[in-house]
């Protein structure tokens, strides 16, 4: 089920590797083709450091088919130290310990299963970094 | 390019319609825009619905829906972009109507989302987000929203209480709408109280995605004038689109799509900001209200909450919004959404909206978002 659809996304999933812009140094997460006029060797592969800041945060409590084992958690946008934005879900931690601006880095952890007979989706989510 | 007109409007109660079909719903609704108008008038039929497929119910609902109106063989075009396929269907109507393809044109917006359970409904709704890089994570729509809402109250220095002008004005209005699926007044102490749906989300600042549909008769200006006797002018119509992903965006509380569309659209009807009397927008939550109002131009950033807290948003307010219930008290019909602002807008300048009539209102807006402000189509009606 949707095996090639996740199979595809394994790097950016796995380990964070968006792409890097060779003329200008810009990096961005998630990875995309190239536009018109630029070529595939516009940007490079890039593996980000997997750590950054809570830009917001919430808790879903009224869950998408495919997630009702999961609620309640979070979720955020994560500012990545090399500037992307980034959608997760915030993990090992409660939801009166996150706060705006709280760093957090990447761990990799099962994010949904396919059903009884499907895939299990593994990828990136974020907790709190244990200093 | 020629003017274009709305001669007519229908929808059906917004609620519950286990015991109804989409085209029955559908069919209603066109009814009621025909009035008198034979239905083989229509030169091409624009259909509006954002989860048919999704959820299982139906492809081509176009097809579906000409053929139920009894006029198969008619051009007929079914228009999907989330919350904004409604605005988006009445856009392509006003091109084929102004380039002069057609002379009469209608658009039905219908949905029908009551037939399955609330977790296939979230994530049909989820669709309309990035689903690779967002909905796979499980964020919903009203979970981007709570993140939206949290950073404008960090940003601008808002508590989530601040908000409740939005729902409570939406209710106040939604009692004069004869269609609306909530059809009492709420308090601030009651949407304070609320149940949390998706932190700082409470139940009471939470649409419910409900059934119904929704349409609106499109004419040229000859036609208009010889069929109906008071004819509301589309002075502006414009759609914009932006990334699907919010996390794509330099900065994820401003709205570019609402920001081009409105703009383009008022600078069509060669209107400016302050000319606009009564509006209305995709406002699932306030906090979806008040980005759409900022980004449009109607409020300076970070004012909007407070600009409804100080009673802007009321019906006798600079800025009134909502007036047939918005999304919360009328009820969200997704992709028909688009197409009941335009019946209830038309309502307002036709002076029929009752306890929500806003006091000589000549020039409306309405605005529909797909998604996140991924796709925004917005409509200026005029009085003539």
């Amino acid at each position: 089920m949707d095996l090639a659809k996740h199979w595809r996304l394994r790097h950016a999933r796995y380990r964070l590797e968006g792409q890097r812009n060779r003329l200008t140094g810009e990096v961005r997460f998630p990875p995309a083709p190239p536009l018109p006029g630029e070529t595939e060797e516009t940007w490079e592969p890039y593996i980000l450091k997997g750590r950054g800041r809570v830009y917001s945060f919430s808790v879903v409590r009224q869950p998408p088919e495919g997630f009702e084992d999961q609620p309640p958690y979070l979720v955020a946008l994560v500012r990545l130290d090399e500037g992307p934005l980034v959608t997760a879900q915030l993990t090992d931690c409660d939801p009166d310990q996150v706060a705006i601006d709280m760093p957090v880095e990447m761990v990799t952890r099962r994010l949904r299963a396919l059903g009884p007979t499907g895939l299990i989706v593994y990828g990136y989510k974020f907790r709190p970094i244990v200093s | 390019m020629r003017h274009v007109y709305i001669i007519g409007t229908g929808a059906t109660p917004v609620g519950e319609h286990w015991d109804r079909s989409p085209a029955s719903l559908a069919i209603e609704a066109l009814t009621g825009a025909l009035g008198t108008i034979p239905a083989s008038r229509i030169g091409a039929l624009y259909v509006a619905s954002a989860l048919s497929g999704a959820l299982h119910t139906q492809s081509q609902m176009a097809a579906l829906i000409a053929t139920a109106a009894g006029i198969p063989g008619v051009e007929a075009v079914t228009v999907e972009a989330g919350g904004a396929s409604g605005g988006v269907a009445l856009r392509q109507a006003c091109l084929a109507v102004a380039a002069g393809a057609v002379d009469l044109a209608m658009v039905v917006g219908v949905e029908k989302v009551t037939d399955v359970l609330d977790a296939r409904r979230e994530a049909a709704l989820a669709l309309a987000t990035d689903v690779d890089w967002e909905a796979i994570h499980g964020v919903t729509l009203t979970a981007f929203w709570a993140l939206l809402m949290r950073r404008y109250m960090h940003e601008y220095g808002y508590t989530a209480d601040d908000f409740a002008p939005f729902p409570v004005n939406a209710h106040a209005n939604g009692v004069a709408n004869p269609r609306a699926m909530y059809r009492f007044a709420i308090t601030a102490e009651k949407v304070r109280s609320a149940p949390m749906v998706a932190e700082p989300l409470g139940l009471l600042d939470c649409s419910t995605a409900a059934d119904g549909a929704a349409a609106v008769l499109i004419a040229s200006e000859g036609l208009a004038h010889e069929l109906c006797a008071t004819p509301v002018r589309i002075a502006g119509s414009a759609t914009a689109t932006d990334t699907l992903a919010l996390h794509s965006r330099p900065d994820p509380l401003w709205f570019p799509a609402a920001a081009y569309s409105a703009a383009a659209a008022l600078r069509t009807a060669r209107l400016t900001h302050s000319d606009v009397q009564v509006f209305d927008v995709t406002d699932p939550h306030g906090i979806a209200a008040a980005l759409a109002l900022e980004s449009s131009g109607f409020a300076e950033r970070g004012t909007a909450v407070a600009l409804a807290r100080e009673g802007a948003i009321t019906p006798k307010g600079r800025l009134p919004l909502a007036t047939g219930g918005g999304c919360k008290a009328r009820g969200d019909v997704v992709g028909a959404s688009g197409v009941y602002q335009i019946v209830e807008l038309v309502a307002q300048l036709r002076g029929q909206a009752g306890a929500a009539q806003v006091n000589g209102a000549r020039v409306a807006l309405a605005q529909c978002m797909g998604g996140i402000g991924a796709t925004v189509a917005t409509h200026i009606l005029t009085l003539e």
